[in-house]
Formats: C-alpha cells, structure tokens, sequence
C-alpha cells in the first residue's frame, strides 16, 4: 500500500478541533499501521495557507496522495463515511 | 445631549452616485448590510463599485469575497467600468478572499463543522490591506456548496459579528427568486443584517427598469421606496428623483423668452430659475418658442443648451434661419449647444443621466427641450413621471431656467399625458392653440399659469413669419378655444348675458 499524505485543516484549540484530531488519528493508525504523513494546520496561524488552500470550512481533511485528490469537512465522526472517502477499501 | 444622538448610528459614504442621497449618507458604518436581488440586477456591480470608489475617492481599501464567480471573472467584468482591479491588488488596496467552488473538487461533509477558516482568511486580508469595507458575493453560493442552513447562518452571525469588531462596513449579497416575494431565497440571510437593500431589475410593459429600495437600516434614517438607477459606463448611478427639490431657493430676477412681446405678457419675462412648460398641437409653433427662447438668451449673453428629440440638426437649423435666427453663428460664438438625440437610442435613464452630464459640461443658464412628449414615446408612464421630476428637480437646482414642450395629441385642444405629469411642478404653463375662425385656422397663445407673477390673461393671436413669432391681439367674442371647440359669440348674445344679470 502506497503512503498516505494528508491535510487536516483547524481553528484553534477547539472541541471541535480535538474531535477532529482524535478521529483522524484512530482511523489512520487502526488502518495505515503508521505508514501515513499528517499535516495538522490551524488557520489562526497560518492563514495564508488555507487561502492559498481556499479552505473554508474547519475541520476540513484533504487527501494529497495517494490521488484522486479527496476533500472532507466536519469532524470526521463516522469512520465509515471518512473511509469511504479517502477510497480506502475494507479489509 | 439627546437620546437619538448618543445612539446615533453613522454611516459611511459609499461613493457610489445618488446612493449617498437616497441613503442619507451611506451604508451603515461598522455593520453588515444585506444586498439582495434577482439574478441579473447589478448586485455584483453594486458591490464592486462600493470597493472601488472606496478606493479612488476616499483611498479606503477593500476586500471582496467570493462565493460564486470566479477572480478571474470579476477582474474581466468590472474592468469595463474603469475599475483596474489588477492593479489594486498589486498596491494591496484590494483583495480577493476566493471561496468560490473549486471545479474538481468533490466534497463530502462528515460531522460538524464551522467556517472559521473562512473567518480567519478573511480577518488575514483585512489585516494585511487595511480594508475599510468588505464584501462577500454571493451568499448563495455558500448555501450550496454547505448545505446545512442553521450551520450557515450560526456562522454567518459569528463573521458579521467579527466584522463589526474590526470596524468594517459590509455588504452581503443575496439571490432573490422573485421581485417582490421574499427577501432572500433561503430565508436566513435578512436575519444576519441589519440592513437591507433591494435591487430589482423589473419588465414593466416591455421595458427594462432597474430600481434600488433601502428596505430597512436599523436605527437610522434612509429615504423609503423605490429609486430608479442605470449602469453607466462608470458604474450605478442612483436616481434621487426629488430628494433635492427642497433645497432650491427661488429668485425674482426676471430673463427674456426672446420675444418682447411674450415678455410683456408676463409682466417682464420669466423667472431666472423656472421651469416653463408649452403645450400645444402639431404646428402650433413649440419649436419655435423654443428656437426664441435660444436666441433670447445668447443675445443676453446667456449660456444657452437646446435638447432636441424630434427633429434633426439640419432641419433645426434650417428652421431657425427661416425665422431669421442664425444657430451656426450662436453655436460659434460658444454661447449655445444644440444637441440632437433620438429618443429611442437609450432608454430615459440613460437620457437622463446623458442630459445632466451635458448640463454639467456645458454649464448653460437656460435649456430647452424639445419635445418632452418625444421621450414619452420610450418609457412608461411611471417611468416618465420619475424622469420628468428628476429632470426638473435637476434643473431647478442648478439656477437654470427650462423651457419644455410637450404636444398635445388632439390637433384641437385637449392635454397631453405629458401635461398631467408635470404641470403641478412647471411654474409657468404656456397654452399655444389652432383656433377656427370664419373658416380661417388661426393660432392662439395664452399664458396659462405663471406662479409668483401677474400676466396677461387674454388669448391672443400668434403669428409667424421670416422674423418669426409675432403675438397680437386678443381673440374677441370666441369662446371655448382651449377646450377645443372655439365658436364665435355674437354681440346680441353678449347683451342677452349682460341684460340676464342686470335684471337679475
């Protein structure tokens, strides 16, 4: 399986933010085992990034590699829906 | 101090011709105000334009938001009204914050979510310009890209709120389904302004009218209803119709008509700044009242313009020579301009604002038009009365003395529409008649009302020759000439009446 990069776009330290986070990062290790590359991104920060990015929405997720390039906002709570998103086929 | 001052909420002048007037000066400062209306009513222009004279005329930068059309559009679109955008974000005095769909992007929403990156790209470019003004076009487009309506408009709440702390008046832009239904087509968007204005862009008897209406401004005063405006080639101009009418002061300096004996009439000449409306049939002799009414100003050294709708240059000139008045020389000498349209090149908005920037160019004392009932032919009748006020309103304000004519569609008396608009805002109302003698057609004038003045009140006959207009006598034992049925009385008749009295 080819590695995955991914984007995780936040506003500040948020419940919301967490929640996001949290999600994310169980989901990727329960089915990269670890071979992934993420990039969290708080717009409060840098956001010159989400506009070059034109993000608009937080939390937004954005699948980099492998393509198809892939968008998802929200805070990512049903595993299901996220992996169906990132094309990720169930084992 | 009084309770309306310490809550007085100040306003911020947008630039944007005639809008400053009919808002009383400008968008609500510190706020969001809500723009809204039907596909293809100006609503992106109006925003644009709002950036843009903030920036050339108050060096205020900006900041536009888009949800819909793409940077690449907008630069193209605006850059036909002058508006160098390109150049603006190279000085960093205009700045696109793009939240327009993105055309490969597919999006899956999963969960809750907020638009605080949005919020924090925005507060960056308001940063990073300096931007007094923003604006975000259209609110639409965010509801279908989101979809969820109570998590836009929570947001929408939390950004217009953010705006506010940062000092900046906006606008929002909104879609509207029909022109007079509901605000806007989620029904949500009216909840996050306090403002809200209403562009319409409506087909009224075939014919195209743009009208802007301040629905509301939260705490402060605007003018209430409908205003016409166009989109000229330098962006809006709103319409104030007769918003200016009261600030006029009259004078009692007297100017000349052009013919002495008029003059006489009027017990010594018009008002230097009335407006003189002549009416009459086909041949009665406007044009000519007109062609005087020139000549009288340039041999006053007057500044004289003369708008002409019926008749071509050639035979305008053509006709003032016959009646020994020479337009090339006048022309020549600076002291008149005649300008020759047909009515039906632009529509009365765009004759309008053609008119008052002639007026302004050339800076006449007098003007005339020739013929009003011309430019009636293009409007409706709605449409003509905003254009007749505007115009009037316009002219009064500048000190200028005006002479329209209007013809009467019944060769015999009658009134034209033209009349029943206007004669209640004319100060002076010249009535020129065919009137059927011993089976002679002769002509009649008399002054009908002339406001603040005495005048004659006889019919008298007109006559025109290679010098001119001659006025003569009074009609004596006719009667019902201005109704349009002139029949002589006979002298027993008028002892019968005289005889029915006396005996009582």
């Amino acid at each position: 399986m080819s590695k995955f990069l991914l984007k995780l776009y936040i506003t500040g330290t948020t419940a919301r933010s967490f929640k996001a986070i949290e999600n994310l990062k169980k989901i990727c290790g329960e089915e990269f085992n670890d071979k992934y590359d993420l990039q969290i991104i708080d717009v409060l920060e840098s956001p010159q990034l989400a506009e070059d990015d034109k993000i608009l929405a937080t939390p937004t997720l954005i699948k980099i590699l492998p393509p198809p390039m892939r968008m998802i906002i929200g805070d990512l709570s049903d595993r299901e829906k996220v992996l169906l998103g990132l094309d990720i086929q169930k084992k | 101090m009084s309770v309306s001052e310490i809550f007085q909420v100040n306003k911020l002048v947008t630039g944007i011709p005639g809008f400053d007037h009919i808002s009383q000066g400008g968008l609500p400062m510190n706020r969001t105000t809500l723009l809204s209306g039907t596909a293809g009513s100006a609503k992106t222009v109006f925003a644009s334009q709002f950036l843009a004279e903030g920036i050339i005329r108050f060096s205020q930068p900006g900041v536009f938001v888009t949800f819909e059309e793409s940077v690449a559009d907008i630069r193209a679109n605006m850059s036909g009204f002058g508006w160098d955008i390109s150049q603006w974000e190279k000085d960093q005095k205009w700045l696109f914050v793009d939240a327009a769909p993105q055309p490969s992007e597919s999006l899956l929403i999963i969960g809750e979510y907020d638009l605080g990156a949005l919020l924090a790209r925005i507060e960056n470019a308001v940063k990073k310009s300096g931007a007094k003004r923003l604006v975000m076009d259209s609110l639409g487009a965010i509801f279908t890209q989101l979809t969820d309506t109570a998590i836009i408009r929570r947001e929408l709440f939390r950004i217009a709120y953010a705006l506010k702390k940062m000092g900046i008046t906006a606008l929002m832009t909104s879609e509207r389904i029909e022109e007079y239904g509901d605000i806007a087509r989620y029904g949500v968007e009216e909840f996050v302004a306090d403002n809200v204005i209403i562009l319409r862009n409506i087909l009224e008897e075939e014919k195209r009218r743009r009208t802007i209406e301040i629905l509301k401004f939260r705490g402060t005063n605007h003018k209430k209803g409908e205003y016409p405006f166009t989109i000229s080639d330098t962006g809006i101009i709103a319409i104030p119709l007769s918003a200016i009418e009261l600030k006029q002061h009259s004078s009692d300096i007297r100017i000349t008509s052009g013919s002495e004996e008029l003059d006489k009439i009027c017990s010594g000449g018009f008002f230097r700044d009335s407006v003189i409306l002549v009416s009459g049939a086909t041949g009665t002799g406007k044009t000519l009242m007109a062609t005087e009414f020139m000549k009288g100003g340039v041999t006053n050294d007057e500044r004289s313009l003369l708008f002409a709708f019926e008749e071509s240059r050639e035979q305008l000139f053509r006709n003032a020579s016959g009646w020994g008045i020479d337009f090339e020389k006048f022309e020549r000498n600076g002291k008149l301009k005649v300008v020759c349209e047909y009515p039906e090149v632009a529509g009365l908005d765009d004759h309008l604002i053609m008119m008052k920037r002639i007026i302004e160019e050339f800076k006449p004392n007098r003007v005339a038009i020739d013929s009003l009932s011309a430019l009636e032919r293009i409007s409706t009748i709605k449409g003509f009365r905003e254009f007749i006020i505007a115009l009037t309103s316009f002219i009064k304000h500048q000190e200028i003395a005006g002479l329209f004519t209007a013809t009467t569609s019944s060769l015999m008396g009658g009134s034209s529409i033209t009349e029943g608009h206007i004669s209640t805002i004319t100060d002076s109302i010249i009535l020129l008649r065919y009137v059927e003698l011993l089976g002679e057609m002769k002509r009649g004038i008399t002054v009908l009302k002339m406001r603040g003045s005495k005048h004659d009140k006889d019919i008298r006959e007109l006559t025109i020759d290679y010098a001119g207009m001659h006025i003569g006598k009074p009609f004596r034992d006719v009667a019902g000439i201005l109704t349009g049925n002139p029949h002589q009385i006979f002298h027993s008749d008028i002892d019968r009446l005289d005889n029915m009295f006396n005996n009582g």
